[in-house]
């Protein structure tokens, strides 16, 4: 349907924009800010603040900005005497609901009520205090997550995030008028729903009412401690987005810094989550090519395919509440971080010759599904807990800050080792799609001695930001041990967010999609939208992280997984084969079947 | 009507020598534009108080294009003093089927819904019955329509359309943003015209009489008649049907006890007409427009006690989605208490009705709008009261 172009003004200044274009667009365009705080560009729209609110000449009421899409000849003013009063008047309601402590609260400088109330000078607002009389209920039992009902604003993010973005639903409006509140199942603490951890809702909360479970001050203690040898592994999605912690544009690539930074954070080991991404890729590669051989050759008919992912924690709590049936079809890696995590109080233990109970991990990840994921008990392979502190990539940026660094006049630097050596199918693994690509690089080399047939390496199928992406390689010319998979159309799909793992695993519950190998990320974009990544992220930056990740692998002398030397040299000196008993009992786990509410 | 008594009239509960069948098989023999003529020609509002032009409403669902359309009759009788579709729904409620049945036709829609207020369950068994019967008769002259009855669980604001379109649906009962509106965007996303109870029996006289007898009576802007719901400082409380025009001094002199000293009039959300006020005001769209709820105080009442009584109902009733609403509703409350109470001084109520001004503006839905109608009303007049 073609859009035909709508013309009105907005403070007395033409502007014509396509049929369907907000007020608050059409103002943009203008250089107009009209100020928001239920909207956000990667959700539906609510349009309950009304902080947008604005006046259209004529009207009987002041419009929502967010929620008006445009009409001809419409006359708008985004700053008249009664939308500056309504538009103050509603600041000064939010702030006599609301517990504002600044000065003690987590989100202090980052927080779009405080912005607004600082815009509007509300200080002195008449209104009675209403947080006084009711009971202030704080959720702090999940590793995770925090949620402060004293400091909620009822916009709703939270629950249109839940619902629409990852079809998890664990969050939802409950009671009305002055009872409403955000609430799961029964008032139940976060980690006893089916809350996945994947602390989407924490990214798009624009107040301290759902903020991340911090353990920097846990960290910092660490490093204070001598008898401590402190290893620090980053995500590969954090090395794109920490700049914007420290005042950099989104999409700047800032390895060598980050590395410098940690180190003078003083941390004894600076080391990386690529190295295991690597690695996961050569058992998991493994698991699936045994998995095609016993379906294939054996015949056997209990093999579990499609297999899928499993270094998303998100998504693994995820499908242990909502697809527990096929569980038996996820791969048993562990996850990257809980991968190096266990390897660093075992292998790297032993040849740097120190006990595994004077070694602490501490992970820096885009995650904070990643904080319960280093929780669970089967994650202590190592006799340990495998992964000590997990922090997010804001609370990288915090401690940055606080050591008082000069990020930007950073001189880079390179990780140390071991355990350090990267190469650019691990860096991909941040953004949607990656695993998968980085997955068939080395697979298809495995099997057939020959690179796997994209120009460049670059298999774009699986790459962007499509919900749901397809992908399908045939094999060819196979190698004398691989016979049995000639001709073979290995089918693949790549899922982000959980709303569209949904989707498809419901497909292929419902036989009406048929795969060998699924990739899901929980997150949008996959971990480079990870709910601990700097705030705001949304569609635009999320592109520019994605383009940032594909250039540094671009940019790599090494590109494929079993390329990387460290991981040649862990099997020869440590694990013996992919999938050996060593690799199961360090690096694979086992997953539960968890209730539906 | 100058000095005139209120007119009685009998249209909406008479049902003798009425087959409402039969009416419909008559009233479908007509075109759907020429059914939406007469409707316009009648002059017919919504009586749900907010007053839009019925035949209006009945020609955009119309003219939308779709092939799913839906007709729904907004039974969730929630406003405070408001019980008069109650009445009709225990009374007449063929009335009202057949009423839903023209409308179906008219705008092209397949399916009718009733949605009955969670309190008024008990009238389930007695209306699924008769609407078996009702849509029986139906499929035997021919017409593709069938009705089926919906209940709500006794939030007020589900009486707004799109809370009850979203409660249908089987989300939570909270407003949608407008535009769009439900004769392009309703029920399941589909047109929807969705009519008050006491609408759709008018339509349905208006279509057996034609629109002349209907438009002949009451005033320009409030045409035809409509049933009040009288409670209060009366001795003739409950249901009566009156011809629109009347001003609140003729309605006060044939209800009143002697001793009004104030109506409120279209319930809790609606305005306070104090005694100095009666004779110039219109009860009707050029006046002071009403769903039907007349509530009569005299003197032996307390004007706070009546305003914090609503307060108190908004409070708890708002869905609570807004700021304006949620928060303002509280303000409003506890800042009345506050001045009662001497913690704020008297001109705080000046600050209260600016708010409940910007609420007016600012407020997402009907709710929170209206809540400054009762609010500014009762303030301004009754300051007194407040205070002291
Ligand atoms: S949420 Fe924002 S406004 Fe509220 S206390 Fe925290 S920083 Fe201040
Ligand atoms: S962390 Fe994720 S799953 Fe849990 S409530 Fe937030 S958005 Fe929902
Ligand atoms: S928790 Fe945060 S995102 Fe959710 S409604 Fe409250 S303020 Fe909004
Ligand atoms: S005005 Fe009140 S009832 Fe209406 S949407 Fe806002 S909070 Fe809900
Ligand atoms: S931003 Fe428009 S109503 Fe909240």
């Amino acid at each position: 349907m073609s859009k035909y172009l709508v013309n009105l003004t907005i403070n007395d200044i033409p502007v014509s924009v396509p049929e369907g274009t907000t007020i608050l667009a059409a103002a943009k365009k203008l250089d107009f800010r009209i100020p928001t705080l239920c909207y956000h560009e990667d959700l539906c729209v609510a349009g309950n603040c009304r902080v947008c609110v604005v006046e259209q000449v004529g009207g009987r009421a002041l419009i929502a900005a967010c929620a008006t899409p445009v009409s001809e000849g419409m006359q708008i003013h985004t700053n008249s005497a009664v939308v500056r009063t309504a538009r103050k008047t509603i600041i000064e309601l939010l702030l006599s609901e609301h517990n504002s402590d600044c000065t003690k609260c987590y989100k202090n400088g980052n927080c779009e009520l405080q912005s607004l109330a600082h815009e509007y000078r509300v200080g002195d607002h008449v209104f009675i205090d209403l947080v006084n009389g009711k009971h202030r209920s704080i959720d702090d039992l999940s590793p995770s997550i925090i949620k402060d009902d004293s400091k909620c604003i009822r916009c709703q993010r939270c629950v249109r995030t839940c619902d629409e973005l990852q079809g998890v639903s664990a969050l939802a409006v409950a009671y009305k008028g002055d009872h409403q509140k955000i609430s799961t199942f029964l008032d139940h603490p976060l980690v006893e729903v089916v809350c996945t951890n994947c602390g989407q809702c924490v990214n798009r909360c624009p107040v301290g009412a759902l903020i991340e479970k911090t353990y920097v001050e846990e960290v910092w203690d660490v490093i204070n401690n001598p008898n401590k040898h402190v290893v620090v592994q980053t995500a590969p999605a954090v090395r794109v987005a920490i700049g914007e912690e420290l005042g950099y544009n989104p999409g700047e690539r800032l390895t060598g810094k980050m590395v410098t930074a940690l180190k003078r954070l003083g941390f004894d080991s600076v080391l990386d989550t690529d190295f295991t991404a690597d690695l996961t890729i050569l058992e998991e590669g493994t698991e699936l090519l045994t998995r095609l051989k016993r379906a294939v050759v054996d015949k056997d008919p209990t093999v579990a395919l499609p297999m899928t992912t499993s270094c998303s924690p998100g998504w693994i709590k995820f499908i242990e509440h909502t697809f527990p049936e096929y569980l038996p079809n996820v791969s048993t890696c562990k996850s990257p971080q809980q991968m190096f995590g266990a390897l660093a109080k075992t292998y790297y233990a032993q040849k740097k010759g120190l006990k595994a109970q004077d070694i602490t991990v501490v992970s820096i990840m885009p995650c904070t599904a990643k904080k319960y994921e280093a929780n669970r008990p089967e994650m202590r392979s190592s006799g340990y807990k495998d992964v000590d502190y997990v922090l997010t990539t804001r609370e990288l940026g915090m401690m940055i800050k606080q050591a008082g660094i000069n990020f930007q006049n950073l001189e880079d630097s390179a990780y140390d080792s071991i355990m350090g050596e990267s190469t650019g199918a691990a860096v991909i693994f941040g953004a949607t799609g990656g695993v998968m690509e980085a997955a068939l690089r080395t697979v298809y080399e495995l099997v057939t001695g020959r690179e796997v047939p994209f120009a460049n390496l670059n298999i774009l199928p699986v790459r962007g930001m499509e919900g749901v992406k397809e992908a399908k390689v045939k094999i060819e010319g196979c190698l004398p041990e691989w016979k049995f998979l000639d001709g073979i159309e290995v089918s693949c799909a790549v899922a982000h967010s959980l709303a569209h793992a949904r989707k498809l695993m419901q497909a292929v519950k419902d036989g009406t999609a048929h795969y060998h190998f699924i990739e899901v990320m929980a997150c949008p974009g996959g971990c480079l939208g990870g709910g601990g990544q700097p705030i705001p992220t949304n569609e635009d930056i999320r592109a520019k992280r994605a383009a940032a990740i594909y250039g540094e692998d671009e940019g790599l002398p090494l590109r494929k997984s079993h390329e990387n030397p460290e991981v040649k040299m862990i099997y020869e000196e440590f694990l013996g084969a992919p999938n050996s008993h060593k690799s199961h009992s360090l690096l694979h786990t086992h997953y539960l079947v968890r209730k539906q509410y | 009507m100058e000095n005139t008594r209120p007119k009685r009239v009998d249209i909406i509960f008479l049902m003798e020598g009425i087959d409402p069948i039969k009416v419909v098989e008559n009233a479908i023999k007509k075109s759907p534009d020429d059914i939406i003529l007469d409707m316009i020609d009648s002059g017919l509002k919504g009586r749900g108080g907010a007053g839009f032009p019925t035949g209006l409403k009945w020609k955009f669902t119309r003219n939308e294009d779709s092939y799913d359309k839906y007709v729904i009759c907004n039974a969730d009788e929630g406003e405070p003093g408001t019980f008069k579709d109650r009445e009709i729904l225990d009374r007449v409620p063929e009335k009202v089927f057949a009423g839903l049945a023209i409308c179906g036709y008219t705008i092209g829609a397949r399916e009718g819904f009733i949605y009955l207020r969670g309190e008024y369950n008990f009238l389930l068994p007695a209306l699924n019955e008769k609407l078996d019967v009702f849509n029986a008769g139906l499929k035997k002259i021919g017409l593709d329509f069938t009705i089926q009855m919906r209940s709500g669980s006794g939030a007020y604001i589900c009486g707004e359309e799109s809370a009850l379109f979203e409660s249908m649906e089987g989300k939570r009962g909270e407003p949608r943003n407008k535009p769009p509106y439900p004769t392009v965007a309703g029920y399941l996303g589909k047109p929807t015209a969705i009519n008050n109870v006491e609408t759709l029996v008018y339509a349905f006289m208006i279509a057996r009489i034609g629109p002349e007898k209907f438009k002949e009576m009451g005033t320009k802007d409030s045409r035809g008649s409509k049933v009040f719901s009288i409670s209060g400082d009366t001795p003739k409380a409950g249901i009566s049907e009156l011809e629109l025009g009347m001003s609140v001094q003729q309605f006060v002199d044939e209800f009143g006890d002697g001793d009004t000293k104030a109506v409120q009039v279209g319930g809790a959300s609606g305005g306070c007409v104090p005694r100095k006020m009666f004779k110039e005001t219109i009860i009707g769209y050029e006046g002071i427009p009403t769903g039907g709820s007349m509530m009569l105080f005299n003197s032996s009442r307390s004007m706070y006690n009546v305003l914090h009584d609503y307060l108190e109902f908004f409070t708890e009733e708002s869905c609570g989605q807004c700021t304006p609403c949620r928060v303002g509703c509280q303000q409003l409350l506890k800042g009345i208490e506050a001045v009662k109470r001497g913690e704020k001084n008297p001109g705080y109520l000046d600050d209260l009705k600016k708010l409940a001004k910007t609420m007016k503006v600012a407020a997402k839905c009907g709710l929170g709008q209206s809540v400054a109608n009762p609010f500014i009303s009762i303030v301004s007049n009754f300051k007194e009261e407040i205070i002291y």
